[in-house]
């Protein structure tokens, strides 16, 4: 008796109860997002088109307009190369990463012996190839001479050779071609940051209900019309999820030459600071394009399956 | 006649499974060897001594087995307090995260309350800013910590504590942790609504049917998760040498092992180069990558199945 009538002062409706239980699951959210990031966001915002000077006192600001951009873009020695490096880059590995991993997880998903640990090595990659080891792995003198051998060795040669003049045989255009080859030369490194997209996709393909397949080979289709009829279109969300966070990993990943160009601007002379999130944000501007742009040409093309 | 035809048919069939499969494990077995090389290099060369390395008949098996390489690094790496500092950081920001994502996640997937689409693309937006737009401006405001002008006015210098990682874990804001709502908010969207109404029913409040009914179910979603936050925040040497550069963590170690060793850092008179470094670097990486891969060789068999049945997709 006592608690519903405690409920009827406070005035709040069952739905409004529910509310509030859920807002109060997701409050440390709010606080975060408000605290540790909106605020730095606006604050980086604010930085870009500042001097900043550090004192004893704390921080100052001196707003400069946007100095800190033009000393970016027209005057640093390094930084427009290193940037556009890294969005060729970028432009050249998202789909040669995407097509591996939706290969390997299509050939996970089969059922064969020794499944387990083949899998087992295949996710092996989001335990090391991640952080430090693949920041200092891709300076690294050994690793760089490994590769340089596997290609340099005599086998390797002879197959890629005989592979490109059956390429050209097939009268594929030379840019085509030449993209083919340098997406070979550079499998070992594409494989190990696969990881994650393999299991993503894996995880997927295992969601597609076997009922379509059984339906699909009931009516006569083959295993080639299958993968084009049913899981290709069943597994574009994920092909756009899997885009979404290649692109966001092959920003943010400690091997970007620009991040580290960035933080050694941050960190090294005093007072850049202004001129380091400049950087960031001209970085920043550059991905939200690119993924606005991928987003929108693949959202067209994304079934949904519900 | 037919019947001729009709083994025929069989024997080719047979032909080409037996085709499909040898195929399968040669791309297999390439895939991995790929994947295992660099483990395998450093693995054998770290038992090198100086001279193998220029020893054009060495390739794998060293000639003068020796165990100093891993003595320098272990020394120089200062292994065990870097070891205990690293393991504690890293368990204590992946039990903080898995708490604050799961809450997180089962609030924006269980509830409907207004702004939760917006909470939601609050998620996906902050997933898509590189962390290091905002790096500067979090690593002065912990600098100069003084929680919006609460605290007097230089404010707390928290740049070579915890309490960075453990503010950003606790409030989900940590490396990754969009990706963690995610996973977690998928995961309990896709939960039947009958086992929620099933503990109301029994008088069971929200916080009760969360913690008694939904939280044991999460299994796999939870391994996953937890086993990606420590994994990253392991590898981690952005945040790591940002807010705790200078300490014995096991990445800022790693990374500064060559500097250590050379004159500026108490070792050799004159500092390593070449192959040598190298050979040690990779040493280094190997002690370091060690107890990850001791944790995954024991939990593979978990982690693996819950990739299947975590719903990361949905």
């Amino acid at each position: 008796m006592v608690r519903i009538r405690r409920k009827r002062g406070l005035r709040l409706t069952l739905q409004q109860r529910r509310d509030l239980v859920g807002l109060s699951f997701t409050l440390p959210l709010i606080v975060g997002f408000v605290l540790f990031f909106l605020y730095p966001f606006a604050q980086s915002l604010l930085y870009s088109f500042s001097k900043l000077t550090i004192s004893r006192e704390g921080i100052a600001l001196d707003y400069v307009g946007w100095a800190n951009y033009r000393e970016a873009l027209l005057v640093h020695p390094e930084y427009v190369r290193v940037l556009t490096e890294t969005i060729v880059k970028m432009v050249v590995d998202v789909p040669l990463i995407l097509a591996l991993s939706f290969f390997a997880a299509l050939l996970l998903n089969q059922k064969f012996r020794g499944r387990l640990p083949v899998r087992v090595i295949f996710f092996l990659p989001v335990i090391y190839g991640a952080g430090v080891i693949l920041k200092m792995e891709s300076t690294d003198y050994m690793m760089l001479l490994q590769s340089t051998h596997a290609g340099a060795r005599g086998e390797m040669i002879s197959v890629g050779a005989s592979l490109r003049s059956f390429l050209m045989q097939a009268k594929l255009p030379e840019a085509l071609l030449l993209y083919i080859m340098q997406g070979i030369a550079r499998v070992p490194e594409l494989v190990r940051s696969c990881g994650v997209q393999t299991l993503v996709f894996l995880a997927g393909l295992q969601s597609v209900p076997p009922a379509l397949f059984e339906a699909a080979d009931v009516e006569g289709s083959t295993a080639w019309e299958s993968f084009w009829m049913i899981t290709l279109p069943m597994m574009s969300p994920l092909i756009l999820t899997n885009v979404v966070y290649t692109v966001v990993d092959f920003f943010t990943s400690g091997r970007s030459a620009l991040l580290g160009l960035v933080q050694k601007t941050a960190f090294s002379s005093g007072s850049s600071y202004g001129l380091s999130v400049a950087m960031s944000w001209i970085y920043f501007a550059a991905i939200g394009v690119i993924l606005a742009t991928t987003i929108g040409v693949i959202s067209r093309k994304v079934f949904y399956h519900e | 006649m037919s019947e001729t035809v009709n083994t025929r048919k069989k024997h080719l069939h047979k032909a080409m499974r037996v085709g499909i499969a040898a195929l399968r494990t040669i791309v297999l077995a390439g895939i991995c060897y790929i994947i295992l090389l660099p483990i395998l290099t450093k693995l054998s060369s770290s038992f090198m001594f100086e001279t193998d390395l220029y020893d054009q008949t060495v390739r794998w098996i060293p000639r003068h087995f020796t165990l100093d390489n891993y003595k320098l690094v272990w020394q120089y790496m200062r292994y065990p307090e870097a070891f205990v500092h690293s393991l504690l950081l890293s368990l204590v920001v992946a039990v903080l995260q898995l708490a604050a994502c799961t809450s997180i996640g089962y609030g924006l997937g269980r509830f409907h309350f207004r702004g939760v689409n917006l909470l939601f693309s609050i998620v996906v937006f902050m997933m898509i800013v590189p962390p290091q737009t905002i790096m500067i401006p979090l690593y002065l405001n912990f600098r100069y910590f003084d929680l919006f002008g609460v605290l007097p006015d230089p404010g707390l210098n928290l740049i070579g504590t915890h309490w960075p990682f453990v503010l950003l874990s606790v409030t989900g804001t940590g490396l990754r942790n969009g990706l963690f709502i995610y996973i977690m908010r998928q995961f309990f969207k896709g939960m039947p609504k009958e086992l929620e109404e099933a503990a109301y029913v029994d008088g069971a409040g929200p916080y009760v049917t969360f913690y008694r009914v939904m939280l044991p179910s999460a299994g796999p979603a939870l391994v996953i998760v937890f086993l990606f936050a420590f994994v990253w925040q392991w590898n981690d040497s952005y945040l790591t040498g940002m807010f705790l550069g200078g300490k014995t963590v096991l990445p800022v170690m790693l990374e500064s092992l060559l500097f250590n060793l050379g004159p500026g850092g108490g070792g050799y008179a004159l500092q390593i180069t070449g192959q040598y470094a190298s050979l040690i670097n990779n040493t280094g990486m190997l002690l370091f990558m060690a107890p990850l891969l001791l944790l995954y060789t024991v939990m593979q068999r978990y982690f693996v199945e819950s990739v299947e049945r975590s719903g990361i997709v949905g």
